[in-house]
């Protein structure tokens, strides 16, 4: 079995978040970027199908500039084979993403397809899904379990009610939640070995996909500063201010 | 736990501590000889997130270091293109007229810098020489080989628990063999402390080794009041007489200032938050005038060396270099530190490239050193800290005629009287201070400003703040000094608080707040905190700052 996992670079989880001045986005320049945290979910469950022996192959593939190629490396100190970084000078919406990772696929042929659930820079939860529509795989999101036997997949994904038990058949796409696993540090000797394992560059241009952006980002807004709270002296002031104030009830 | 196998790797050097010092031994090393293998360990996330520092920057050592920097895209970019030394009182502020100031505090020809981003431009210039850079990975113990020379270093343990026992994602750290160790860990680094204990490095010392603390902060500031490459220092007000330390004011690029305030660390009274006294600062007329429509973007503090040539330790042991401020090379009176940390960098890697290549001994650091600029440097400056001890303004006026009139060769050298954790005075005998309360515009409390550093420790790890003696604590700072880690972490990680059930005070660490400071680990009264590393890539993210 080949895996191929798909990682995103974003801006650092313990990061304060701030907005450009000018309301374009948000400030990446000078600032920490890291693996995003669901797709380490899917690093470390690849590499562990590997050591299983399930998987004869791992590979990881990022979409970005250049600099981008750092959390293709972090992957492969986790233990990733090897590795893709399609580049693309602009950041790219989940769907022109998707149809890049087809692209990747039809030439890479992998059995199994893991993506982090989303990603925690535009949370926008769609890569995995539009992904398996494009390649007419079944798909599940949000796993926290995942067992193979044989051409079997057995997934649970956490849902509201319990535990939902989920049963497919390779080839699959699947979206790692937080809980599927606990990614692994990257040891000293295993990055100095991730330095020498290969790591193709693929121009974006040379896919022949529409990447054109189909939203137009307007202005990008901090939340509006919460007002400071008050004391109520007891339960009839707090359903006054409630109804006539607050206006809520 | 004990029997853990440990991977070993071997490198020609070991360098621990990606800043300004480290740094440039790498570079320098390489640039001799690109055959040397180096590896060099940072602590933080990545290289630059642990740096804080105003910064005016002397690139003296820079243009040494790599001449065609500012054709290679250098974030040293904003000339400093005017300047004012302010006195302050409580509403007024007082200009010292330029003429009048000493060589030292004048910055013409000097660049407005975020050193963290300088760091970052270096780590990438020297990883393309070959150096290899291992960020997220901190130096947690030394090596010694059998005839007790320093022979390495381990890294810290990824993944304990915080009774110390291994958790599924446990990773051993590894021991990483030098032929030489390089320390430039910063000011007060654990292992630094450790070698000049061992090896009694500071026996030679005329004065103990002096520090302060410094507070930064970046604000986005109204466009209109914007005025690049002007730089603001004041002394005085809020700071009682007796308290060495003052405020800087650096407008940097994107309508951003970096306002920052420094306390020595010698300070007497017990009751003093040098955190409060620079938000106090901020409330003054001149500098909220500078402030109002702003928005402050980040927080960060760290300790600095303050004690000059006669607190300088010897820098060089068997099998390692002691360099940049883990000895303690900042200049005081110019209150900048960077070019001084490069040069001693550079050096160490002249000094180990012979050591290498003609057997030479790493003594030779010494002569090496005096024969350079950074020497004479330290040498005029090294009496203005100590005279700080006479109060502000006869400590102004003797200033002024020893680095005026004489250029700081006046044929005596001041010393330091005390070690900064002998200087505390009994709560008994010190005033209370009442510090205004947070207005949330211009001051802001402990826990939103730790919020801003991007401060974050992996849960459930063994403390990284070692008390010898528990019961000290509470019998003896808490009874004598009225607990005064409360007030000098800047990050809110000490605190006293009440058992509900035995009604006894007690001292709770919040470990996972600290912004790796390491005040505490030089201020606390009998010495009883011992700063170790935590587990690698954790600590404050002050990338950009």
């Amino acid at each position: 079995m080949k895996v191929l996992v798909a990682v995103k670079r974003v801006v650092d989880y313990k990061v304060q978040i701030r907005v450009k001045a000018d309301q374009s986005g948000v400030e990446t320049e000078n600032v920490k970027m890291s693996v995003n945290p669901p797709d380490e979910n899917a690093i470390e469950e690849a590499v562990k199908l590997k050591e299983q022996g399930l998987a004869q192959e791992t590979l990881a593939v990022t979409i970005g500039d250049e600099k981008a190629q750092d959390v293709l490396r972090t992957s492969m100190a986790m233990g990733i084979d090897r590795s893709i970084l399609v580049k693309s000078p602009n950041s790219l919406e989940p769907l022109a993403v998707a149809k890049t990772l087809f692209k990747i696929i039809e030439k890479e042929n992998p059995d199994l397809v893991l993506l982090g659930k989303q990603a925690i820079d535009d949370d926008a939860n769609q890569t995995g899904q539009i992904l398996s529509a494009i390649l007419n795989w079944p798909q599940a999101c949000f796993i926290s379990e995942l067992k193979i036997e044989g051409n079997k997949l057995l997934i649970s994904r956490e849902i509201d009610e319990g535990i939902e038990k989920l049963e497919t058949n390779l080839p699959a796409v699947l979206t790692c939640d937080l809980r599927l696993n606990t990614p692994r540090f990257a040891s000293l000797p295993n990055i100095m070995k991730a330095k020498k394992k290969p790591l193709d560059v693929i121009d974006i241009s040379t896919l022949g996909i529409d990447t054109n952006p189909k939203i137009k980002v307007l202005k990008v807004e901090e939340p509006t500063k919460r007002k400071a709270g008050i004391m109520v002296n007891d339960v009839k002031e707090l359903i006054e201010k409630l109804k006539y104030e607050a206006k809520v009830i | 736990m004990r029997d853990i196998q440990r991977e070993e790797m071997s490198y020609d050097v070991v360098i621990v501590g990606a800043g300004p010092a480290g740094l440039s031994a790498a570079i320098k090393l390489k640039q001799i000889n690109s055959d040397i293998s180096i590896c060099l360990l940072e602590k933080a996330a990545e290289v630059g997130a642990h740096i804080l520092s105003g910064n005016v920057f002397e690139t003296k050592a820079l243009d040494e270091l790599i001449p065609n920097w500012k054709n290679l895209n250098a974030p040293v970019k904003t000339k400093v293109t005017s300047e004012d030394f302010l006195f302050l009182n409580k509403e007024k502020s007082f200009k010292v007229p330029n003429f009048l100031l000493p060589k030292s505090l004048q910055n013409h020809g000097n660049y407005i810098i975020s050193l963290s981003n300088l760091c970052k431009w270096l780590g990438e210039f020297a990883e393309n020489l070959g150096v290899e850079i291992f960020p997220g990975f901190a130096a947690s113990k030394l090596l010694y080989n059998e005839k007790g020379e320093v022979s390495g270093v381990q890294t810290g343990d990824m993944g304990l628990d915080k009774n110390g026992n291994p958790k599924d994602s446990f990773e051993p750290g590894i021991n990483i063999k030098g032929k030489v160790t390089v320390l430039s860990e910063g000011c007060r680094g654990h292992l630094g402390k450790e070698v000049i204990n061992k090896f009694n490095l500071d026996a030679n010392n005329k004065s103990p080794q002096q520090y302060g603390i410094g507070f930064k902060e970046i604000w986005e500031i109204d466009p209109e009041k914007h005025n690049l490459g002007k730089i603001i220092h004041s002394v005085g007000w809020p700071l009682e007489n007796d308290t060495y330390g003052g405020s800087f004011c650096y407008h940097a690029e994107n309508n951003q200032i970096y306002l920052g305030y420094v306390i020595g660390l010698d300070y007497k009274n017990p009751y003093l938050s040098p955190y409060d006294e620079f938000q106090q600062f901020k409330t003054h007329p001149e500098i909220k005038k500078i402030l109002s429509k702003g928005k402050r973007i980040s927080y960060g503090a760290r300790a600095l060396i303050e004690g000059g040539l006669q607190s300088l330790p010897q820098m060089h042991m068997p099998g390692a270099l002691l360099i940049g401020c883990d000895a303690g090379t900042l200049n005081m009176p110019k209150i900048k530190g960077s070019h001084t940390a490069m040069k001693s960098g550079i050096i160490a890697g002249e000094v180990i490239n012979k050591y290498l290549s003609q057997n030479e001994d790493l003594s030779i650091y010494e002569g090496e050193f005096k024969n350079s600029w950074i020497y004479d440097e330290l040498h005029q400056a090294r009496n203005v800290k100590p005279s700080f001890q006479w109060g502000l303004i006869p400590a102004m006026i003797f200033t002024g005629i020893d680095q005026k009139i004489f250029g700081g060769k006046l044929p005596f050298t001041l010393q330091h009287k005390h070690a900064d954790h002998d200087s505390l005075v009994s709560a008994k005998d010190s005033k209370k201070i009442n510090y205004p309360k947070y207005d949330g515009e211009f001051t802001f409390d402990k826990p939103s400003s730790v919020y801003l550093s991007g401060t974050n420790h992996a849960e459930n790890q063994p403390c990284h703040l070692l008390l010898k003696d528990n019961d000290l604590t509470t019998n003896y700072t808490l009874e004598e000094y009225d607990e005064p880690a409360q007030r000098y972490c800047p990050a809110g990680v000490y605190e006293i608080e009440t058992d509900s059930q035995t009604q006894k005070k007690f001292l709770k660490i919040n470990s996972q707040n600290c912004i790796h400071c390491k005040t505490c680990d030089i201020k606390e009264p009998s010495q009883n905190i011992d700063w170790v590393t935590p587990e690698g890539g954790g600590g404050p993210i002050y990338s950009g700052t």
